[in-house]
């Protein structure tokens, strides 16, 4: 096991590295200069000029990427040329954000759509297995974006149930700790400012588990019909266990590790769903962040941005792999 | 995870009379009803997109700030000549919808036949001379996938210029490593087959292996993929559309009118609603056809 943990280790330094190098190419192999698009067509040939000196274009490629290279080993991301702040100060502001409608947004797909796939499963080819898989498969096909914006018009502008975005309303005064909004509030024994919060995130975060959702229903029913077929199942019947006890006990158990697999590999996705959920509820995110970088043509805080995203990911998904071999000793012979 | 069309022959089917493998499958797609809903959706799709100007009543980009924001035609003040209403700029809900059929179905087939292409060229050659080149062309693919795919797909149109040119571009380029993965999987495990080595001792070349012989035995799990590529494909194009990084105004691309929509939600659902239910629509339909295909050409689930 612990092997196989250094191996995937060094995979996943191997790749971050080669990351790095894609980020960085694709700034710098685009055509078109990146101070000229910074600053756009109508700068000062001496503006330009400067810009380039201060961002080291001027320098070959491969000094370049060694200077961008050591400074991020050293955790240094540049600077923001929007906003001339620390591009590391900017995200761990944001990253919070995202990190806590991320996990919301699982909690909402993880019970939802493990219940919806359990009882399917229990009770195949009934009306509420034909309902949830018609929903599960409207849900992996569901453009977010759109269905946050239908979401926003039944419940915050017709009904006026939930607020219409952002994080907090602003009446609420909240003092922030560790940025995580719903810790903070636990922290300084706010309730007022906790439940203002909760309902903040419930429409961005259940726009954002959608499509989880939909997939870990699926993923539920067919890996528990699989288990339910086996010859333990029919043995535990005869036994003349309650059926209550034999899906829970002996059923779910064995049908957990594809489940948990999807579950692992979905929140690696939802850092990408969260960009769209982000700008259509303002969540002050790092989705949001990155996209207004984009819009600002920022190209610093952009390869910054990329490089902490696509480093999470691909965290993310180690973490899943180790996970899968813990939990599964086949994988970790092959 | 894929097993190529070539086992069907392996598995010898006992019927009375001896159909073959591409008229069972067709037989067991026409029984899944849920294919059979997709295909029609598809189906509705591509001819609304085909004949998109016979269909629309009005020009898709023709404004008239006296239709401004006309409610659909069951509204006191719609009209049936405008049916589902009317945006801001006073153009034709309905024939916008019907023209961003057509830019989907162009948007699909560009992006599609890019990752399709260069998947299948990079699956093959990894699969086929395996060793040291192998080992490259994966690892690159492992990079391209080291993204959430709507991130990647969103630097590189931001880097090069957002377009819905450029969109579907950067669309097909993220989409490389899904066909590479899967063909070079099917192409390993065909390769060690019988008829490939006769095939190669009766002095066929590499090109020729790999085309005539090992390829078209991959085809079903190629299919699928392709099936499920013009679904993700819209809906990512639709994506960055919405987030301004696609089809720029006043192009009638789905996305593009959500975005637009976006600012009359307030005044005008039904400019925000309908764009985006044809995004869902079309989508589920190559899903439920591509999940159909699946059943239908994996011989695996054959009992």
């Amino acid at each position: 096991m612990l092997r196989f943990i250094a191996n995937r280790l060094l995979s996943l330094v191997v790749t971050v590295f080669g990351i790095s190098i894609l980020v960085f190419l694709m700034i710098h192999l685009t055509p078109g200069d990146p101070a000229e698009m910074m600053l756009g067509e109508r700068a000062s040939k001496q503006a330009l000029e400067e810009l380039r000196e201060r961002l080291g274009l001027n320098k070959p490629l491969y000094v370049q990427y060694g200077l961008f290279l050591s400074r991020l080993l050293r955790g240094d991301l540049g600077r923001a040329l929007r906003t001339n702040e620390k591009i590391t100060t900017e995200i761990a502001e944001r990253f919070p954000a995202t990190v806590e409608l991320s996990i919301m947004a699982m909690i909402f797909a993880v019970t939802i759509g493990m219940t919806a796939g359990i009882v399917s499963a229990t009770r195949q080819y009934s009306i509420f297995d034909y309902t949830s898989m018609f929903f599960s498969l409207v849900g992996v096909s569901m453009p977010i974006f759109w269905l946050g914006l239908i979401l926003i018009i039944i419940f915050s502008l017709k009904l006026g149930w939930l607020p219409l975005s952002g994080r907090i309303s602003y009446t609420v005064h909240l003092e922030t700790i560790t940025n995580f909004y719903i810790i903070d509030a636990i922290l300084t024994r706010n309730w007022q400012a906790l439940k203002d919060v909760l309902w903040h995130l419930i429409l961005p975060s259940f726009t954002l588990s959608t499509i989880p959702m939909a997939i870990i229903a699926r993923i539920t029913r067919s890996s528990m019909l699989e288990v339910l077929r086996q010859d333990y199942i029919r043995t535990a019947m005869a036994k003349g266990l309650t059926p209550r006890i034999i899906h829970y006990k002996h059923a779910l158990r064995n049908a957990l590790i594809p489940i948990i697999t999807v579950i692992g590999l979905q929140f690696g996705i939802l850092l990408g769903g969260a960009i769209l959920t982000e700008t259509i509820f303002a969540w002050p995110g790092i989705g949001l962040w990155l996209l207004n970088a984009v819009y600002a043509r920022d190209f610093n805080a952009v390869q910054g941005g990329t490089m902490l995203i696509a480093t999470t990911f691909v965290t993310i998904n180690m973490i899943v792999d180790i996970l899968y071999a813990w939990i599964n000793p086949k994988i970790r012979v092959s | 995870m894929w097993s190529c069309a070539g086992n069907m022959r392996e598995k010898e089917y006992k019927t009375e009379t001896s159909i073959s493998p591409f008229v069972e499958s067709l037989y067991r797609l026409k029984k899944n009803k849920t294919a059979l809903a997709g295909a029609i959706i598809v189906t509705l799709f591509v001819i609304m997109g085909v004949f998109a100007p016979i269909l629309a009543p009005h020009d898709p980009i023709e404004q008239s700030l006296y239709l401004k924001l006309k409610p659909p035609f069951w509204y006191k003040n719609g009209s049936i000549k405008y049916i589902l209403g009317t945006d801001d700029f006073g153009r034709d809900l309905l024939s916008r919808i019907i023209y961003g059929a057509r830019i989907s179905m162009v948007v699909g087939v560009v992006s599609v036949s890019i990752s399709l292409i260069f998947g299948t060229v990079f699956g093959a050659v990894a699969g086929f001379y395996r060793g040291k080149i192998d080992n490259i062309i994966m690892r690159l693919m492992d990079l391209l996938l080291a993204f959430p795919s709507i991130l990647l797909a969103i630097v590189i149109v931001a880097f090069v210029g957002p377009s819905l040119k450029n969109a579907m571009i950067a669309i097909g380029i993220v989409s490389i490593p899904r066909y590479a993965r899967l063909v070079r999987g099917s192409v390993l495990e065909e390769y060690a087959k019988d008829y490939v080595q006769s095939a190669r001792a009766l002095g066929a070349n590499d090109l020729r292996l790999i085309f005539v012989h090992i390829l078209p035995n991959c085809l079903a799990p190629i299919i699928v993929q392709t099936t499920l590529g013009f679904g993700s494909a819209i809906l990512e194009a639709a994506a960055l559309s919405f987030l301004g990084l696609g089809a720029q105004p006043p192009t009638p691309e789905w996305g593009a009118m959500l975005a637009n929509g976006r600012a009359l939600i307030l005044r005008a659902w039904w400019a925000v609603t309908f764009p985006g239910f044809m995004i869902l629509l079309a989508v589920l339909g190559f899903n439920l056809l591509g999940d159909g295909l699946r059943d239908a050409l994996d011989p695996r689930l054959r009992e």
